[in-house]
């Protein structure tokens, strides 16, 4: 059925093969288009009449065509480009592209790949604008184009001391034609002034400090309308009735529309439900809290969380589909001279980015312009042209600042809502916002898992046999209908391909059916296999009588170089598993960075323990060493992190040690506190109150960050945004078991050590 | 009908009494920069300044605020070199930048009332402040270098 979607999507040009090939299912088309960007929908461009523009006055403009959700890529990109120019910091800026991947390659800003894609034919777009500005000045003085050297914003030719700025060369350059990729002349890494360094500064800093950056959610329009959506509690069902007489008699309130409930599998659609367009966002909340509806819940109305996941348990119990096997496990585990299993169980969470989903549409003259928080641009702006019955070359997408992201914003369905609301008012802007509520009731969740794993030890305490029977509802089940099983992408996040040096391998994965709305959230199935995985190492451990940073270490085993293919893991995040094997060296460093920066194997005070976990995603290596207290009652405190993270060749340092930080900010919050919870089909939280985040008085007071130097530039990228998540939880839980002798299988630890 | 002073600029209102603050300076006045998070006061990212005070303009009512003179992000600072502000630039503090109008108001408003605040008095100040990318290091050090007057 994936197939069939791809062959589909491929057929109308972008579409929904665009996106199903996107997170990494693989098919024969992707294959054949090449793994990294090349393997993904329309590719990259590196032409640098795409992405610079110079003006006369020197100013340089770089277009982003990424979109910006805290990782940095509008400062890390203009970074890239301005190294090779040898432009002058000081006068770049940055301008965001629209959606037309036609015209600038892949915009799906997910799986935290926008510099591993980029990074060189951002490279080569600056080179070429360098080549072209010198070419340009040797013409103007008729000297050959190898004496004369751009640097910091000025081509200069020392014989005859001439010097142009980049401004005065602007006009000239333009005119000439792009040099061919092969003759580009690339800097030395050497002389790198920007890549590689700690020291810029985020180009959007000042609009962010003075309140002048513009989220999707801040977008305006003259005449504009607000509109919130009364969507449908269950997922699956839709309205039988309702009375907007109410709702209509509220000051302000102008229209109130129905949104058809979307066909099964819904993808990207919205769910549906009652719209209520108003004057401002006040009026159309007041409205909607007004308006009488009568909902049929449809097929998942009986989904709760508590009897599915004892479903999930009863389902890893069992043999079940095999998606790794090496060796013999059943004769390994006969034989082993100790049986070790547990059972650890990952809630569903939700994104909640702290700019709710909110996008601004407007449709004139047969022309639909849309300002969209979106992750996805082309998704956006081709779904928009089908749900609106335009051509796609008749609408526009403008990307905003996105308020986090986090996967949320990848899937367009408020847009496409802003999109309906619009056409409703004969095109009149209307802004759709979802209120808080609406994001938690109504998200794309992260999906919720049972991880079983058994493992038999020799009589010297080390692992002979090792089965994990991962059970999940999979992202695939938005695209087809019902699917029951992990789809490669997710097999390949930390389960199939988890490198250690066991004999004896066997990975299943039971049948799970989906009753809610299942996607991407940051690092997605890592989180879940990760903490499995990490914890079950911790407790093989103890059991062994070993310390559990080098029993880690003695799993990991020597340094070398595994084909994934071999374990088993046919999607390798979409990259050539010849440039990027999983090198076991580097995940071993990184847990040596963790453990030598916190000081692992230091005496501990009672009630204090240390706890570790590594864990490769993104094409990454990370590790995690937490420190953490257990008082008394079981209070718990976490006062200090280190986390080691080698992602290959290092661009933007301060911007990875930022994304460091606030994994491990985030990683706490879903170790310790954040749980989405289902009772008759509806969500139970409503708000920060219920979904609880980490917060300041929460944090870590020490969080140090270890950026382990890897590679050369010309070599591989890994990513950042994700990779630093998974490891948080199973280190903070190995460490609670050091600190208490409580082993938490369970997530969030919320008030697991106090009962 | 409320009156009240917005950045130093007196506005008048004549709809329902009891529209939040926050969706008067957003959809009436235009002023997005204070941002909407939650609409119960669990996350803070909406927090300006009334007559001098930190609040949450999502629980404001209108009507409550007669008179009142009302400080944004847009106004902290004329020319945005308010000592907070400086801060959070020279540490690279944001990260998607939405929560962080409400961080620096809040922190503000705690530098205003403790100049120079310890780590209890920031958890206390800041933990009503939600950043989901986690950028509470940060922020915590950020308070600290504006408390001590600069970049040290």
């Amino acid at each position: 059925m994936i197939e069939n979607i791809s062959r589909r999507g491929l057929l109308a040009g972008f579409g929904a093969g665009g996106l199903v090939l996107a997170i990494g299912i693989p098919s024969a088309q992707a294959q054949a288009k090449g793994f990294g960007a090349d393997g993904m929908p329309n590719g990259w461009r590196d032409d640098p009449k795409l992405f610079i523009a110079l003006d006369e006055d020197g100013t340089v403009t770089v277009t982003c065509h990424r979109s910006e959700m805290g990782q940095g890529v509008r400062t890390s990109i203009p970074m890239v480009v301005a190294e090779e120019m040898e432009a002058d910091w000081a006068k770049i800026r940055v301008a965001q592209a629209w959606a037309d991947e036609g015209h600038f390659g892949n915009q799906d800003t997910d799986g935290s790949r926008s510099l591993r894609h980029f990074f060189m034919p951002m490279r080569h777009a600056g080179a070429a604008a360098r080549m072209m500005l010198e070419q340009a000045a040797a013409a103007q003085w008729g000297v050959p184009v190898a004496e004369v050297k751009a640097a910091n914003h000025v081509v200069s030719h020392q014989a005859t001391q001439r010097s142009l700025g980049y401004g005065a060369l602007a006009k000239a350059a333009a005119d000439l034609p792009a040099p061919e990729r092969s003759g580009l002349r690339l800097k030395d890494p050497a002389s790198f002034r920007l890549i590689g360094k700690d020291t810029i500064g985020l180009l959007d800093n000042r609009d962010i400090t003075t309140g002048r950056a513009i989220y999707g959610i801040d977008a305006r329009a003259e005449g504009m309308y607000h509109a919130v959506v009364a969507r449908p509690p269950v997922f699956g069902g839709k309205v039988t009735s309702f009375d907007a007489a109410e709702a209509l008699k509220v000051p302000g309130v102008v229209k109130v529309i129905a949104i058809d409930p979307p066909a099964i599998p819904s993808e990207f659609q919205p769910l549906g439900g009652i719209a209520v367009i108003a004057r401002n966002t006040w009026s159309a909340m007041q409205g909607r809290d007004r308006l009488k509806i009568s909902w049929e819940d449809g097929p998942h109305a009986s989904y709760s969380s508590v009897p599915y996941r004892a479903a999930l348990e009863a389902a890893a119990r069992q043999p079940a589909k095999v998606v790794r096997n090496g060796g013999d496990v059943d004769k390994a585990m006969a034989g082993a001279a100790k049986k070790v299993e547990a059972e650890y169980y990952i809630p569903h969470l939700a994104q909640t980015p702290l700019e709710p989903p909110a996008a601004l549409v407007r449709i004139s003259n047969g022309v639909c312009e849309a300002w969209a928080c979106t992750q996805a641009p082309q998704a956006t702006r081709t779904r928009l042209a089908e749900r609106l019955k335009l051509p796609e070359d008749k609408v526009r997408v403008n990307v905003t600042l996105l308020g986090g992201g986090f996967g949320r914003k990848s899937k367009p369905d408020f847009v496409l809502e802003a999109g309906l609301c619009s056409q409703a008012m004969d095109g009149a802007p209307v802004k759709v916002t979802w209120t808080r509520e609406d994001d938690i009731h109504h998200g794309f969740y992260h999906t919720v898992s049972v991880e079983r794993i058994e493992a038999g030890l020799d009589a010297g305490g080390k692992p002979v046999a090792w089965l994990h029977r991962s059970a999940a509802p999979t992202i695939g089940s938005i695209f087809a209908p019902d699917p029951k099983h992990e789809l490669p992408f997710e097999l390949g996040m930390g389960l199939v391909n988890t490198p250690f040096a066991i004999p004896n391998i066997r990975i299943e994965n039971p049948e799970a059916q989906a009753h809610a709305r299942i996607g991407w959230f940051r690092s997605v199935s890592n989180i879940p296999h990760a903490f499995a995985i990490q914890s079950f190492v911790a407790e093989l451990a103890h059991a062994a009588g070993r310390d559990p940073k080098d029993y880690l270490l003695e799993l990991i085993g020597p340094a070398r170089v595994v084909d994934p293919t071999s374990i088993g893991d046919v999607w390798n995040h979409g990259e050539d598993p010849q440039r990027y094997p999983i090198d076991t060296g580097r995940l071993r460093r990184v847990v040596e960075a963790a453990a030598a920066g916190i000081g692992w194997g230091r005496a501990m005070p009672a009630g204090r323990g240390l706890g570790i976990a590594g864990h490769y995603s993104f094409v990454s290596h990370v590790a995690v060493a937490v420190e953490v207290e257990v008082g008394a009652r079981g209070a718990l405190t976490i006062p200090r992190v280190d986390i080691a993270i080698d992602c290959g060749p290092q661009v933007n340092p301060e911007r990875i040690r930022s994304q460091m930080e606030g994994a491990v900010v985030m990683g706490v919050g879903l170790a310790t506190s954040a749980e989405i919870t289902f009772r008759d089909g509806r969500v139970e939280q409503n708000n920060f109150d219920g979904y609880e985040l980490t917060r300041m008085e929460s944090t870590p007071r020490d969080i140090r960050v270890h950026l382990v130097p890897s590679g050369r530039y010309d070599g591989p990228l890994g990513g950042v945004g994700e990779p630093g998540l998974p490891p948080v939880a199973p280190a903070i839980a190995n460490a609670v078991f050091a600190a208490s002798g409580k082993r938490i299988r369970q997530l969030p630890i919320r008030d697991q050590l106090t009962t | 009908m409320a009156t009240l002073t917005v950045n130093g600029t007196e506005r008048r209102y004549d709809g329902d009494g009891d529209m939040p603050l926050l969706w008067f300076l957003r959809d009436e006045l235009g002023l997005t920069g204070t941002k909407f998070g939650c609409g119960q006061a669990l996350c803070g990212a909406c927090t300006v300044h009334v007559d001098g005070s930190a609040v949450r303009a999502c629980q404001t009512p209108i009507s409550s605020i007669e008179g009142a003179k009302v400080t944004t992000i847009e106004g902290l600072s004329g020319t945005g070199e308010h000592p907070v502000q400086v801060a959070w630039r020279e540490l690279n503090v944001s990260q998607c930048g939405y929560c962080q109008a409400g961080q620096i108001m809040q922190a503000a408003s705690l530098l205003k009332d403790i100049p120079n605040p310890g780590d209890d008095d920031i958890d206390t100040a800041m933990s009503g402040n939600l950043c989901r990318c986690g950028t509470y290091p940060r922020i915590r050090a950020a308070i600290k270098q504006a408390a001590k007057g600069g970049r040290t």
